[in-house]
């Protein structure tokens, strides 16, 4: 079997789009939620999220096979939450100032569901390479969502991208203010709910009857 | 081999927690000087903040070393204790204990030749702890400069006490007044401060965070009256 054949393509490119983990199957929610008021913190995440995923995935597809059934969700949840702790150990030492913005938020990667999800239903069924593929792509997937919530209310409510003033000056004396609501949870949650409309606006097969 | 017994299960467990123990302390073990030296150029970062010096992490160090002549610690009578490093010491336990245990980190900055007291103070905001320094001047009453720091304050909101609009406010305002130590308070607009106390603007909805700023500086700073007050 080649490395990326068909059914590798689709492994790797569906959670980009029709089987998205947030947007179509509702995972990881919260932490969209929480980590999108600025685009640096959320790409940080994004990253992290992909890192953890594609790692995790691979490490439980090479022990599959020696998992004992009845601890595997223990197993999966020692991995993740060991790779969670060596991201936030690496991101305190080289990305001092992100890490301080995601505070918390990294080491509640280890509650985020796409994981959980992804483990339990692919890796353990599927090869190490396949496994890699899938995480990314899920990675990937989480991340894009990410990124554009996070660039709507940032734009919107601070006025800037990744830090750097876009909204001109002239506009605020013109009496243009910023959008306090869209740094506030709520308005991330309204904003992924857009997404999800315009996707399944999109894809006619994705609405439910 | 039968993976699903009660001895492969527990072997299986066992070894799997010795293994990730190892690495997990092996990471920690071998970021951790990286790690420190990145609070401190944080810490240094923030105390030259506070001295309205714009640092950044990569010239935090060399900067610190230009600017801060001197740095100790003094109890609340005002007195230098010796033989501790001020740089080193955990304000945020010291500020916990009653006034006359605390061991009180002063900073002595010089600006252009004009001598600077940068003096730590610790809090609590709306959803966790809050911090800063504040810069003196060498009567030490007058506010140089102030810099805030959060945990987790509501971003836009409560975590706007960051933002140089509120820390500039600081700039000028008195700690003291007919030599009675008041503090400076942070008030909502239109509302005059009980005491006297000079006061500068709140942050629209990030009420809990603005009285926590208030609160903070009130309780840090009093327990310096006496070193504030004395000749030295």
């Amino acid at each position: 079997m080649s490395l990326f054949s068909k059914k590798n393509k689709e492994i790797f490119l569906g959670p980009l789009s029709k089987n998205n983990p947030v947007i179509v199957q509702v995972l990881g929610i919260c932490s969209a939620l929480a980590v999108t008021a600025k685009l640096e913190p959320a790409l940080v995440m994004s990253l992290s999220v992909t890192a953890v995923l594609a790692f995790a995935n691979v490490i439980i597809s090479l022990l599959r096979n020696t998992i004992p059934n009845r601890i595997r969700i223990i197993v999966q949840l020692v991995v993740v939450a060991a790779l969670v702790i060596i991201v936030d150990q690496v991101l305190k030492a080289f990305a001092y100032d992100v890490s301080k913005q995601l505070s918390v938020f990294v080491g509640l990667i280890i509650t985020n569901c796409i994981l959980m999800g992804r483990l339990e239903a692919f890796a353990l069924g599927n090869g190490p390479w396949e496994s890699f593929l899938d995480g990314v792509g899920n990675g990937i997937g989480y991340s894009i969502i990410l990124i554009i919530v996070a660039f709507f209310r940032e734009l919107l409510g601070s006025g800037t991208l990744f830090g750097f003033q876009v909204v001109p000056q002239f506009l605020y004396d013109m009496g243009y203010q910023n959008n306090g609501l869209m740094i506030l949870p709520p308005m991330a949650l309204i904003t992924v709910g857009c997404i999800i409309w315009f996707q399944r606006a999109r894809n006619k097969d994705l609405q439910e009857k | 081999m039968n993976r699903q017994s009660n001895a492969y299960t527990v072997i299986y467990a066992a070894v799997m927690v010795v293994v990730v123990a190892a690495v997990l302390a092996f990471t920690a073990l071998s970021l951790k000087p990286q790690q420190e030296k990145n609070v401190a150029i944080d810490k240094k970062v923030q105390i030259l903040k506070s001295a309205n010096i714009a640092a950044t992490a990569a010239d935090a160090d060399e900067l610190y070393a230009k600017y801060i002549t001197e740095s100790f610690v003094v109890n609340d009578k005002g007195e230098v204790l010796s033989g501790v490093d001020a740089f080193n010491v955990n304000v945020e336990a010291e500020f916990k204990q009653p006034d006359a245990d605390r061991q009180m980190p002063v900073y002595v900055a010089s600006i252009d030749g004009a001598t600077k007291f940068i003096l730590p103070v610790r809090g609590a905001g709306l959803w966790g702890p809050i911090w800063g320094y504040v810069s003196l001047d060498d009567d030490k009453n007058t506010v140089y400069g102030a810099f805030f720091g959060h945990k987790g304050e509501t971003p836009g909101l409560g975590a706007e006490i960051e933002k140089d609009f509120f820390t500039s406010q600081f700039k000028g305002k008195h700690l003291f007044k007919n030599g009675e130590f008041k503090s400076v308070a942070v008030m909502k607009v239109g509302q005059t401060a009980l005491n006297g106390e000079d006061q500068v603007d709140a942050i629209s909805g990030g009420t809990i965070t603005s009285q926590g700023v208030d609160a903070m500086l009130k309780h840090s700073l009093k327990p310096y009256s006496a070193f504030l007050t004395s000749k030295k």
